[in-house]
């Protein structure tokens, strides 16, 4: 069920959504081969850069470190963050001591945090890794406080009268009654993780994606600049539908709740 | 035997829910206890359930103290309270799951009792691919599956439509004849009181009281719900119960 990819969603056309992006192309093209504003060069520049770029060992390795962050600062927000949101959920002690705080970094910009988290950790990787698990822990969290509070009071009655212990309650009726909120909490997680490299890195300056925009940006290499954009962006895309894709799988059964 | 002694329930808002209740569910009876909203009836099931800690008095079966739910009684829920992300066969062998029966076993049983309430065929099929009426099915199926000797049913027919209501209760007392269930039936429909039960507790409301203790002498057998619904006992019955309820409602 994981790794499957996320289904075609029928509402959409496909073909709509091509002629869109063509649209746009164009238009991006045209401005560049006119040369109105001199950091957008032509597409087909960008493009044929970008393909430079991308097979580049440079890009390879920025790439994979960039990944690595990315992944171990989610699956850091994950495994704290769901178990954090079901406590708070719960326990209303826990759930009262903490939500003011979720709350607040949740709208809180934490980019501002980064400067001091390098004092603290240090500049390097693991700075990068922090940054990727505040940007996504605290709406996941919240998200996954706001499943396990809507698990009807009755699902749970009719678990404990049937003689539920604490682990069945939980794998068989809490969390598959929460998990289309984990889930939507997981995908704008995993977006916010995204800015969270790309934001630490940007900040460090040595490492990975972010050193590159730095070198692209100050030597006025627009073309691979954009090619990088692009590429980002394209990830950033990709694994919310991926995510989004899970969801749709997961509403079907939990339309009717 | 369920014996209810001297309970009384007072919810931490203040609202008195029940005051100084003592009853007796005989065995293999089907007792309902009838009233207005607010009259306490579904906290007094919660109660039996071991769902609702009493504030004062004790419930105890067969002479047992009830400290919490326990495998001797089953529940009906008013919203059926399904799985909605497992399917019919799951859903009614849900309660043989938490027992920790093997698969094979415990869907056997469910195949069973899904024929037994009508719904075969629809094994496969999602809760919300379902009408409220059969959603109350599955939702019976499971109570029945496990295999209690008490079943308490909490307004079960209350969010299904007339005609369906009334085919469901008269299967219902097909289902349960000659089984030997005690059965406590929460409703607030003296139609629906009279024509399932043994007996019925009249409540009152605000905080919930026992004002009565009724046993309708309708003569059943086995005899067709028409029959049944022109029955003098019956018509008694619920004029009766009419006259003590009407001066408490309004």
């Amino acid at each position: 069920m994981w790794g499957e990819a996320p289904e075609t969603d029928g509402r959409r056309s496909p073909l709509l959504t091509a002629a869109a992006l063509a649209v746009w192309c164009l238009v991006w093209e045209a401005v560049g081969r006119a040369g109105v504003v001199s950091i957008v060069p032509p597409l087909s520049r960008v493009a044929a850069s970008g393909l430079t770029v991308v097979t580049s060992a440079k890009f390879a390795n920025a790439a994979w470190i960039s990944l690595k962050a990315f992944a171990l600062g989610l699956g850091l927000a994950i495994v704290v963050g769901i178990p954090l949101g079901i406590l708070m959920a719960r326990s209303e002690t826990v759930g009262r001591i903490l939500r003011v705080w979720v709350n607040v970094f949740v709208s809180a910009p934490v980019s501002a945090l980064v400067p001091m988290l390098m004092a603290v950790v240090g500049i390097g990787q693991t700075t990068v890794v922090v940054t990727v698990f505040l940007f996504a822990v605290f709406v996941i969290v919240l998200d996954t406080e706001v499943g396990v509070r809507q698990v009807s009071r009755s699902l749970l009655e009719m678990a404990s009268c049937f003689g539920a212990g604490r682990g069945a309650l939980y794998w068989k009726v809490l969390l598959p009654a929460a998990l289309p909120e984990i889930l939507a909490g997981l995908r704008l997680g995993a977006i916010r993780g995204v800015k969270g490299v790309v934001i630490g890195q940007l900040l460090i300056a040595i490492l990975g994606v972010g050193e590159l925009f730095e070198t692209y940006s100050q030597n006025f290499l627009f073309e691979e600049f954009w090619a990088l954009v692009i590429v980002v962006f394209a990830f950033a895309y990709l694994v919310s539908e991926a995510v989004a894709g899970l969801e749709r799988r997961v509403e079907h059964y939990a339309r009717a709740r | 035997m369920v014996e209810v002694r001297r309970v009384s329930k007072r919810y931490a808002t203040g609202v008195e829910a029940l005051r100084d209740v003592s009853l007796a569910f005989p065995r293999g009876r089907l007792t309902t206890l009838l009233g207005p909203s607010g009259c306490g009836k579904t906290t007094l099931l919660k109660v039996v359930a071991g769902l609702v800690q009493p504030t004062t008095g004790e419930v105890r079966i067969e002479g047992r103290r009830v400290e919490g739910p326990g495998p001797e009684r089953a529940f009906v829920f008013q919203d059926f309270a399904l799985l909605p992300w497992a399917t019919v066969l799951r859903n009614v062998a849900f309660g043989l799951e938490l027992r920790g029966l093997p698969r094979e076993a415990r869907e056997e049983t469910a195949r069973r009792w899904i024929a037994e309430v009508g719904l075969g065929g629809f094994e496969q099929s999602y809760p919300h691919q379902l009408s409220g009426g059969m959603r109350q099915r599955v939702g019976l199926a499971r109570a029945l599956a496990v295999d209690a000797a008490i079943i308490l049913m909490d307004e079960p027919f209350s969010a299904v439509d007339e005609q369906t209501r009334r085919k469901f209760q008269e299967d219902l007392l097909v289902l349960l004849r000659d089984r030997g269930k005690t059965v406590i039936f929460v409703t607030h429909s003296i139609e629906e009181a009279v024509y399932l039960s043994d007996q019925i507790v009249l409540l009152t409301p605000r905080p919930g009281t026992v004002h009565r203790v009724v046993q309708p002498s309708v003569e059943r057998g086995r005899r067709s719900a028409d029959e049944i619904r022109r029955d003098k006992g019956y018509l008694d019955a619920v004029d009766e119960i009419w006259q003590e309820l009407k001066q408490h409602v309004g």
